[in-house]
């Protein structure tokens, strides 16, 4: 589900220049799937798939994948659109240290909508 | 290309609000029936651009639209820089009373959108003899918080960058992208604290669910538009607001936000203009 991620992130050079204070760690959890998804100024340094034993992440995001499935259409219905809208309808999680994720919400929300069938990058 | 001028007009109004002197910023474009029109929480005025510059309603209508304190051209009252700013139902009340007679409006069509939905279903119900038909945009009669509004205002977090992408997915999937990015950079615009101060009204102090269904539709006609892709004020929860109130007229807009009139102009107007005639009659 997040294989593109990287390189769809990393060919953006605006979504990397707004991201360029941002160092991080983050669990993305799909059902009983999860990854960690590591940043580096901006750049996606990696993408690793579960499972973990013992995961290390600034901040968590789950839903089911059903919901991610929908997240990551190329036209998402309404409520599925956004992650705010997920959150909304409590069908996403965030847990953790959210200041990471709400100082960079825009490189969050622009880079995961990256995964959604020739993205043009807003979400 | 050589340069035009919109036909909007643009003022400095001094009035005193809640006994206090305020410097108010007034737009307004147009001749015939006044249109006052609210802006969003965390936004200004500039969000009815398109509306003061279509001929299809300026040619009928007076349109105005104000900058409440704190937001856009408007400023805060001195001593705000030792004050937390928080909107409540009775000063945003008073703030368009006050403004509409200042203006000398009289019986206006009340336009307002989001927190500007909301007053004006405060208004339906407290104020219906004060206009000639209320417009409730993404009105609903109270949301939950459904994230951490502090967030919103904190010395780690930039404000202008956090309140544009909290919103962003409020706009509708149709939106074309330069219209899109100009309601986001009012949002990014925004003073420190101001979104959440408006937040205060539209998720706490603000809440009508008990007494909207005492609005009576026979004093003053209420029209209720909401886009489908708002997840702020959902559908359901205008349908909601529609149901309880006998003969209000509702729409729910296909491929819209919760910034109908800014983030799609166009598709908008294909909404607003059979509402605006039959409220000529």
């Amino acid at each position: 589900m997040l294989e593109a991620l990287k390189e769809r992130v990393n060919q953006d050079a605006g979504l990397v220049r707004r991201g360029r204070y941002l160092t991080t760690t983050f669990l993305l959890q799909a059902g009983d799937t999860s990854w960690l998804i590591s940043i580096f100024e901006g750049k996606i340094a990696s993408v690793t798939r579960g499972p973990f034993v013992m995961p290390s992440s600034s901040f968590a995001l789950r839903a089911s994948e059903a919901e991610w499935r929908k997240f990551f259409l190329a036209k998402p219905p309404p409520g599925s659109n956004d992650l705010m809208a997920l959150v909304r309808r409590k069908a996403l999680k965030a847990e953790g240290e959210l200041q990471v994720f709400m100082a960079h919400l825009r490189y969050f929300k622009e880079a995961l909508a990256k995964l959604r069938p020739a993205a043009g990058g807003a979400a | 290309m050589s340069a035009q001028f919109e036909p909007i007009v643009g003022r400095y109004m001094h009035l005193e609000l809640f006994g206090r002197p305020h410097r108010i910023y007034v737009e307004e474009a147009g001749e015939g029936t006044p249109l006052l029109c609210l802006h969003t929480a965390g936004s200004d005025g500039r969000q009815y651009r398109a509306l003061m510059n279509d001929a299809r309603v300026t040619s009928r209508h007076r349109v105005i639209a104000f900058d409440m304190p704190w937001h856009g051209k408007s400023s805060p009252p001195a001593g705000w820089h030792n004050e937390e700013y928080k909107l409540t139902s009775a000063q945003y009340t008073a703030m368009i009373l006050t403004v509409m007679s200042a203006l000398g409006l009289d019986k206006p069509i009340v336009m307002g959108c989001s927190i500007g939905g909301r007053i004006a279903l405060h208004l339906a119900l407290e104020h219906p003899e004060c206009f000639r038909a209320i417009i409730g945009l993404q009105a609903g009669a109270h949301v939950d918080p459904y994230y951490d509004l502090n967030f919103l205002h904190r010395p780690d977090v930039h404000g202008g960058e956090v309140c544009g992408a909290i919103v962003s997915g409020l706009v509708g999937a149709d939106a074309p992208e330069q219209e899109r990015w100009e309601t986001l950079w009012h949002y990014m615009q925004g003073g420190p604290g101001v979104f959440k101060g408006d937040l205060y009204f539209y998720k706490v102090d603000g809440d009508i669910r008990d007494r909207v269904g005492q609005i009576d539709t026979r004093r003053c006609p209420l029209f209720l538009l909401s886009g489908e892709f708002d997840y702020s004020c959902t559908p359901d929860e205008t349908l909601a607001v529609a149901n309880s109130v006998a003969g209000s007229h509702v729409t729910i807009m296909k491929g819209l936000g919760h910034f109908p009139m800014s983030e799609n102009p166009e598709a908008f107007l294909n909404y607003l203009l059979p509402v605006l005639d039959m409220i000529k009659g």
